[in-house]
C-alpha cells in the first residue's frame, strides 16, 4: 500500500517554528516582506525559476479590476514524470505551505487562495481540508488573521482533472475558470490578468514552503546556500536505476555525481534532469551541476542504470508528450506526433542520417515556435538522447 | 433511457450544481461530482449541465473530452488506472499491465461486460520512487507485482454489493 513517507534526507522545513515566518510577516509592511524575499533571490521551485520576489512585487503593484481582488494561487499539479517531491510535502507539511500561501497573500493585498491540485493526488484532499479547518479555527485563516484587524484570507481546494498542461500557469487558470487546460498567449500575465482577469500570484507548493523558511530565519540565510544564481536549497525527487529513489533536500549546485553518491546510483549511464521535458544528461557529463544556470530541473532525477536502452527512453517521453499536448498550436500538436514517429523508424532501424538530421531540425522548430512550456521544452529529450547516444540508436536490426 | 431516470440524473444534477454554484468555473466541480456518483458522464448529462450553468452543451463536452479523468473512455464502477510513465516503465510496469489483461479479461481502454472494472493508462501519478504505481478509482497501489493484481481485482470485488458506492469513493 502506499507509503507516503518518501523523505530520505532531514528537511530544513522540520526545525523551522510553526508560524514562525507567518508572525515575523506580520510585523512587517509589505514592501518589506516582498523586499526579503527580493533580497535571498528565491526563484520558482516548480522549474521555470522566475524569481517569486519580482512575481509578487508586480502583483502587489497591479491594480484589481472593478468588483474584484486579488488571488494566490498554489499549484500542486505536479504532473511532470519523475515528480513527487510536491505530494511529500503536502503529506507531511501542509501547514508550511498553507502558511506560505497566507503570507503571499499579505505581500500582494490577496482575500482569496486556491490550492489547485491535481486529481491523481486526491486521496491528499482529506487531510488538506481538515489542515484547513484547524488553521480557520487557530485564526490562522479568515478575518483578522493573527490579530491583525483588516487581514483577512482563506483558502479553498480546486480539483484538476488529468492534465499535466494545466501546470503551466495559464492553463491553469483556464482549468480554474473551468474551459479546458489550453494556455493563453502573454502577454497580460497573471500577476495583471490572471484567475477571472485579476491580478494572480500563481506560486509552486514548495516556494511557498520556503518563503516561511526565509522569514522565519532571514535572507541572507537562504542566500548564503547554492550558488550566486541558484540561491538555497531544492528538493529534489529521485527514482529509476538506484538505490534510494526518494526525496532529497540538497543545496542547488551540487554536481550529478555528488548526487548519484548520495542516492546509490552509482554506475548510472545516463540520468534526466528535469523530467520528460528536461535533458538527458550522460555519465561523461556528470559533473554539470543541478542549478537553474547548468542542468535545471523542478526537482524531477530519474536514473538510468547502464542496462538500459536509451530509444525506449525517449519513446517514453515522446508517447507522454504526444498523450499531453493539449492540441491547441500545430508545431507541439504535430511535432510531437513526428517526432514519435521517428523513434518507431529508429527502433525498426529503418532511419537515415538525413532524415534524423530533419527530425532534430523540427525539434529546433518546436522549441522556437511553440506556444507555451510544454511544447518548447517537449523535444529536449529526444534531442539530447540523439546527441549523446547516437552510437546506440542508429542502425538497429530487430534482433536488438 | 426511461423518463423516469432521467428525471432523476436531472434532479442529481440541479442539486450539484446548487451547491457548487452557476458560475462557469463551478463546471469542472460539478463534472467530477456527476461523474463520481453516476461512473461517467452522459450526452444527455452534459445537455443538462450546460443547461444549469447557461453555456453552450458544445462548451461542456469540449471540457469533458479535454481533461483525462472526465472523458474516461471506460465507464466502470471501479476504474484501474495503470501509469505508464518512465520510472513506473523501468520499475516493471509492463508485465503488471499484461497481467491486468488477462485477469481482468479486457483491454486497455475497455470496460468488463458487467459494468465493474473498467481499465486505462495513465501519465504519471507521482508514485515514481515506488512504481508501478496503480490508481483504483482514489487509492493508490504501489510497487504492484503481476502476482497481486488478482489480489487487487478481490480486494475491489469484495467491496461490491449494497455498499459498492461508499467503498468505491472511500
Amino acid at each position: 500500500m502506499i507509503q507516503v513517507n518518501s523523505k530520505k534526507t532531514p528537511f530544513t522545513f522540520d526545525s523551522i517554528e510553526p508560524e514562525s515566518g507567518l508572525r515575523a510577516a506580520l510585523g512587517m509592511s509589505r514592501a518589506d516582506i516582498i523586499g526579503e524575499v527580493s533580497a535571498c533571490a528565491l526563484r520558482g521551485r516548480g522549474g521555470a525559476g522566475f524569481p517569486t520576489g519580482t512575481k509578487w512585487n508586480l502583483a502587489a503593484a497591479a491594480r484589481v479590476k472593478p468588483g474584484g481582488a486579488k488571488y494566490v494561487v498554489c499549484n500542486a499539479d505536479e504532473g511532470e514524470p519523475g515528480t513527487f517531491k510536491d505530494r511529500v510535502l503536502l503529506a507531511e507539511h501542509a501547514d508550511m505551505v498553507f502558511e506560505g500561501m497566507t503570507i503571499g497573500a499579505r505581500a500582494i493585498g490577496a482575500p482569496h487562495g486556491i490550492l489547485y491540485l491535481r486529481s491523481e493526488y486526491v486521496y491528499l484532499r482529506p487531510h488538506l481540508e481538515s489542515v484547513l479547518a484547524r488553521r480557520r479555527s487557530e485564526n490562522l485563516l479568515g478575518k483578522d488573521i493573527g490579530g491583525v484587524a483588516g487581514f483577512t484570507f482563506d483558502i479553498h481546494i480546486h480539483m484538476g482533472a488529468g492534465a499535466y498542461v494545466c501546470g503551466e500557469e495559464t492553463a491553469l487558470i483556464e482549468s480554474l475558470e473551468g474551459y479546458r487546460g489550453e494556455p493563453r498567449n502573454r502577454p497580460p500575465f497573471p500577476v495583471d490578468t490572471g484567475f477571472q482577469g485579476q491580478p494572480t500570484v500563481v506560486n509552486n507548493v514548495e516556494t511557498f514552503a520556503w518563503v516561511v523558511c526565509i522569514l522565519s530565519r532571514s535572507a541572507s540565510w537562504f542566500k548564503a546556500i547554492g550558488t550566486k544564481t541558484s540561491t538555497g536549497y531544492k528538493l529534489l525527487s529521485v527514482s529509476g536505476d538506484c538505490r534510494e529513489p526518494g526525496v532529497y533536500e540538497v543545496p542547488l549546485g551540487i554536481s550529478v555525481a555528488e548526487l548519484l553518491a548520495k542516492v546509490g546510483g552509482e554506475g548510472a549511464k545516463a540520468v534526466q534532469i528535469g523530467g520528460a521535458s528536461g535533458h538527458c544528461v550522460p555519465a561523461s557529463e556528470f559533473g554539470r551541476k543541478i542549478a537553474f544556470e547548468d542542468a535545471s530541473t523542478g526537482g524531477s532525477i530519474i536514473v538510468f542504470g547502464p542496462g538500459r536502452d536509451m530509444l525506449a527512453v525517449a519513446r517514453n517521453f515522446m508517447e507522454f508528450f504526444v498523450e499531453e499536448s493539449c492540441g491547441q498550436c500545430t508545431p507541439c500538436r504535430a511535432g510531437n506526433t513526428k517526432l514519435l514517429e521517428g523513434v518507431e523508424m529508429l527502433e525498426r532501424g529503418e532511419c537515415s542520417m538525413s532524415y534524423l538530421q530533419e527530425l532534430l531540425a523540427l525539434g529546433e522548430t518546436m522549441q522556437l515556435a511553440s506556444k507555451c512550456g510544454l511544447g518548447q521544452s517537449s523535444p529536449n529529450a529526444f534531442v539530447s538522447i540523439v546527441k549523446h547516444f547516437k552510437d546506440e540508436i542508429m542502425g538497429r536490426t530487430l534482433a536488438n | 433511457m426511461l423518463v423516469g431516470q432521467q428525471q432523476r440524473l436531472q434532479e442529481d444534477i440541479r442539486e450539484i450544481v446548487a451547491q457548487h454554484g452557476h458560475d462557469r468555473s463551478a463546471l469542472i466541480p460539478v463534472l467530477q461530482e456527476l461523474q463520481k456518483r453516476h461512473t461517467t458522464v452522459s450526452d444527455f448529462a452534459m445537455q443538462v449541465v450546460a443547461d444549469e450553468l447557461g453555456i453552450h452543451p458544445a462548451e461542456v463536452y469540449g471540457v469533458t473530452s479535454f481533461y483525462a479523468f472526465l472523458r474516461q473512455p471506460t465507464k466502470g464502477r471501479f476504474v484501474f488506472r495503470l501509469c505508464r510513465t518512465i520510472s513506473c516503465e523501468l520499475g516493471g510496469k509492463s508485465r503488471v499491465a499484461r497481467q491486468l489483461e488477462n485477469d481482468l479479461g479486457i483491454a486497455f481502454g475497455e470496460t468488463t461486460g458487467d459494468g465493474r472494472f473498467g481499465l486505462e493508462w495513465a501519465s504519471c501519478l507521482g508514485m515514481c520512487d515506488q512504481g508501478p504505481a496503480l490508481l483504483v478509482n482514489d487509492r493508490v497501489y504501489t510497487r504492484v507485482t503481476p502476482e497481486q493484481v488478482h489480489q487487487i481485482i478481490d480486494e475491489c470485488k469484495s467491496t461490491f454489493g449494497a455498499h459498492a458506492r461508499q467503498a468505491a469513493h472511500s
